[in-house]
C-alpha cells in the first residue's frame, strides 16, 4: 500500500524549510504583484504590456492568470524541481534511503510515494499562488467579468476559467516533476537535480527562439510551450486541442522519465 | 525445513566487486538462531559490504545470501520480516525530533502499538530528549536512537555494524551493556566489529573476515586453563622465535616483522627468558597478556600482509 510512504513522505515536506520556502514564494508573488499594480496601475491602452496585466484593474481574476503567465516559465518549474529533484537525491545524501529501505515498504512503494508527494506539491504550489493571486486580484480590482482574448466573461464563468487555466498548468507541470524525478534518482545529487531540471526546462523555452528548432513540428514535442497551453481556453470558442495536446505530451514527460527513474531506483545499489 | 531449524543468515560465495576492486570474495558464514554473532575484520575487510548485501541494500556480484531463508534479491521486504540493523551508523531526519523519526519508520513498518515508541525510547534512555530535532543530538544519541529503531520492528535478528564506533568510553559501555541486554532476551544478533574486545566480551561465535573473505569461523576461541598469550620483543627476532619453539610448555608460536607471539604458562615463560638470557639473546620486551582471539586475529590477518 502506497498511502502509509505517501504520508510519511508528505510529513518530511511538511517539515523541511526548503518545500515550507517554495509554497511562502508562491504566496507572497501574487501579492507582490499586486501591490506593484497598486503602485502603477496598468492601463488598457498599453499594448507593450501582457494581455491580462492591462485588464488586472478592471477585474480580479486577471491577477493570477497574469500570474500563471509570468511564473509559469520559471517559478512554477522552479518551484517543483526544488522538490522533485530533491526528494530522492537528498535522502541519499543524508544517508536516510537505506534507513527507509530497510523497513517493512518495498523500493516500487518508496518511489512511488515519492512521485506522488512531488506531484502533489506542485499542485500544491499552483493552488496557493492561484487562490491567494484570486483573493489578493479580487479584493484589489473586485470579482468582475474578465475580458478574454475574444470577449469577456461574467464573473462566475471568470471563476471556473482561471481554475481551469490552473489545473491545465499543473497536469502541464507534471512533466517537468517526471524530469526533476529522473534526475534526482539518477544524479544522487539534490543541487545538480534541481539545476538540472530548471535547465532542461529553459534549454526547451530556448528551442522556441532557435531557427530550426523552432519549427512546429519540433515544437510540438517539446515540453516548454506545452506550459503555455492554458491560454486556449481564454478564448470563445475554448479550442482544446492545444490542451489536449499539452497534457499528453506532459504526461508522455512524465511516464517515460518515470518508469526510467522507476527501473533504476529497483536495481541500484544503496551505499553511503 | 522447520523455521527453528533455519540459520538466521547464510552466505555462499557472496562476492562483491566494484570493477577491479574486490569489496567482498567468496563470502561463506552461517548465523544460527540465538548465536551473538561477532563479525570481526579489518577497517575495508568488507564487513560493511557484506552487511549491506544482508539488508538487500547492494546487489551481490555473485553467490548469495539468505536470511532466515529468503533472499534479499528475491523478496526484500519478506526477507527483513523479524529483522532489524543499520550499517556504518543509524541516520534519520534532522529536521525532525527523535519520536516523529520512530513514528515515520514505525508507519513504514505498517504501524506499531501505540506503547512501543515509548517503551523503545525508554529502553534506550532517550525519553527525555525523544522531542528534540535529531539535528542537535550528539553521536551517541543517534546509535541509541539507531538501536530504538530496529527495536520497534521486535527482531528476531539484529544486524549492527560497529554500534560503539565514534563514541566516548561511557558511551561505549552503555552500548555494550544495552547490547549484551537484547542477546540475553533471545535476538540474534550478529555484530560487526573491529574491536577484538568487544566481540570477546559479547559474542558466542566470531568469523574472521579479511580482505573480503571469512578467515575463521567458530566458536569464540579459548585458551587452555593455565595458560596465557605473550608477546616477545628481542634483539634477535629469529633466534629468539627458534628457541620459543624448542622449549617445552610454548605452543602457538608465531614470528612477526617486529615481535614474538606465544601461549605458555609463567612458567615456561620465565624459562624461556633465562635461555634466551643464556644464549645471549636480548629481552627487550616480555609482555603477558592478549587474548585467543587476539593471537587468532592477528594471526590471520598478518599472513597475508606478509
Amino acid at each position: 500500500m502506497i498511502w502509509p510512504a505517501y504520508r510519511c513522505e508528505l510529513r518530511k515536506l511538511a517539515a523541511q524549510r526548503r518545500s515550507l520556502l517554495g509554497l511562502a514564494a508562491c504566496a507572497v508573488a501574487p501579492i507582490a504583484l499586486v501591490v506593484t499594480l497598486h503602485v502603477h496601475p496598468p492601463t488598457i491602452s498599453d499594448t507593450g504590456a501582457p494581455f491580462f496585466q492591462r485588464y488586472a484593474e478592471r477585474s480580479g481574476f486577471a491577477v493570477p492568470l497574469l500570474m500563471l503567465l509570468f511564473a509559469s516559465i520559471w517559478l512554477f518549474p522552479l518551484v517543483a524541481a526544488l522538490v522533485a529533484g530533491d526528494i530522492v537525491a537528498a535522502e541519499d545524501g543524508n544517508g536516510t534511503l537505506k534507513t527507509i529501505l530497510t523497513r517493512s515498504t518495498g523500493r516500487s512503494t518508496v518511489f512511488f510515494a515519492k512521485a506522488a508527494a512531488a506531484l502533489t506539491y506542485a499542485v500544491a504550489a499552483v493552488v496557493v499562488m492561484g487562490v491567494v493571486a484570486t483573493v489578493a486580484g479580487g479584493l484589489e480590482s473586485g470579482f468582475r467579468a474578465l475580458p478574454t482574448f475574444t470577449s469577456a466573461v461574467p464573473a462566475g464563468t471568470a471563476a471556473e476559467l482561471v481554475a481551469g487555466g490552473l489545473a491545465v498548468y499543473a497536469v502541464a507541470l507534471v512533466g517537468v516533476v517526471g524530469i526533476g524525478l529522473l534526475l534526482s534518482t539518477w544524479t544522487r545529487n539534490s543541487a545538480a537535480a534541481v539545476v538540472g531540471t530548471l535547465l532542461a526546462v529553459l534549454l526547451m523555452q530556448l528551442t522556441q527562439i532557435l531557427p530550426g528548432l523552432d519549427a512546429p513540428a519540433v515544437q510540438r514535442w517539446m515540453l516548454a510551450p506545452q506550459l503555455q497551453a492554458w491560454q486556449a481556453l481564454f478564448r470563445n470558442p475554448i479550442d482544446t486541442g492545444p490542451i489536449v495536446h499539452a497534457c499528453a505530451i506532459s504526461a508522455l514527460y512524465a511516464a517515460v522519465c518515470m518508469v526510467v527513474a522507476w527501473v533504476h531506483f529497483l536495481r541500484r545499489d544503496v551505499a553511503g | 525445513m522447520s523455521a527453528a531449524a533455519t540459520p538466521a543468515v547464510e552466505a555462499r560465495g557472496l562476492a562483491k566487486r566494484y570493477g577491479s576492486a574486490v569489496a567482498v570474495d567468496q563470502l561463506d558464514l552461517t548465523v544460527e538462531p540465538g548465536d551473538v554473532y561477532g563479525f570481526l575484520g579489518p577497517n575495508g575487510a568488507g564487513k560493511t559490504t557484506s552487511l549491506r548485501m544482508m539488508l538487500g541494500l547492494i546487489r551481490p556480484t555473485a553467490g548469495r545470501v539468505l536470511i532466515h531463508g529468503i533472499d534479499p534479491m528475491d523478496d526484500p521486504v519478506g526477507s527483513l520480516r523479524g529483522v532489524a540493523g543499520f550499517v556504518e551508523q543509524p541516520t534519520f531526519y534532522p529536521y525532525l525530533s527523535g519520536r516523529a523519526n520512530l513514528e515515520l519508520l514505525a508507519t513504514l513498518d505498517g504501524g506499531c502499538e501505540p506503547r512501543a515508541i515509548d517503551d523503545v525510547l525508554d529502553q534506550v534512555e532517550l525519553s527525555d530528549r525523544a522531542g528534540d530535532r535529531v539535528g542537535g543530538y550528539s553521536h551517541g544519541m543517534g546509535q541509541r536512537l539507531g538501536i530504538a529503531a530496529a527495536l520497534l520492528r521486535r527482531p528476531r535478528l539484529l544486524l549492527l555494524d560497529e554500534p560503539t564506533t565514534g563514541l566516548d568510553p561511557a558511551g561505549m559501555r552503555d552500548m555494550r551493556a544495552l547490547v549484551a541486554r537484547l542477546a540475553a532476551s533471545g535476538i540474534t544478533i550478529l555484530l560487526s566489529s573491529h574491536l577484538l574486545g568487544e566481540v570477546e566480551h559479547l559474542c558466542t561465535r566470531v568469523a574472521i573476515v579479511h580482505r573480503g573473505r571469512v578467515r575463521y569461523e567458530g566458536d569464540l576461541p579459548r585458551l587452555p586453563q593455565g595458560r596465557g598469550l605473550y608477546r616477545l620483543v628481542a634483539t634477535d627476532p629469529a633466534a629468539a622465535a627458534a628457541m620459543c619453539g624448542r622449549l617445552e610448555g610454548i605452543s602457538d608460536v608465531h614470528a612477526h616483522p617486529d615481535a614474538v607471539s606465544f601461549t605458555a604458562t609463567p612458567e615456561s615463560a620465565g624459562e624461556l627468558s633465562l635461555a634466551l638470557a643464556a644464549e645471549g639473546i636480548g629481552v627487550q620486551a616480555l609482555v603477558p597478556g592478549g587474548t585467543a582471539l587476539e593471537q587468532l586475529f592477528f594471526r590471520l590477518t598478518d599472513e597475508d600482509a606478509e
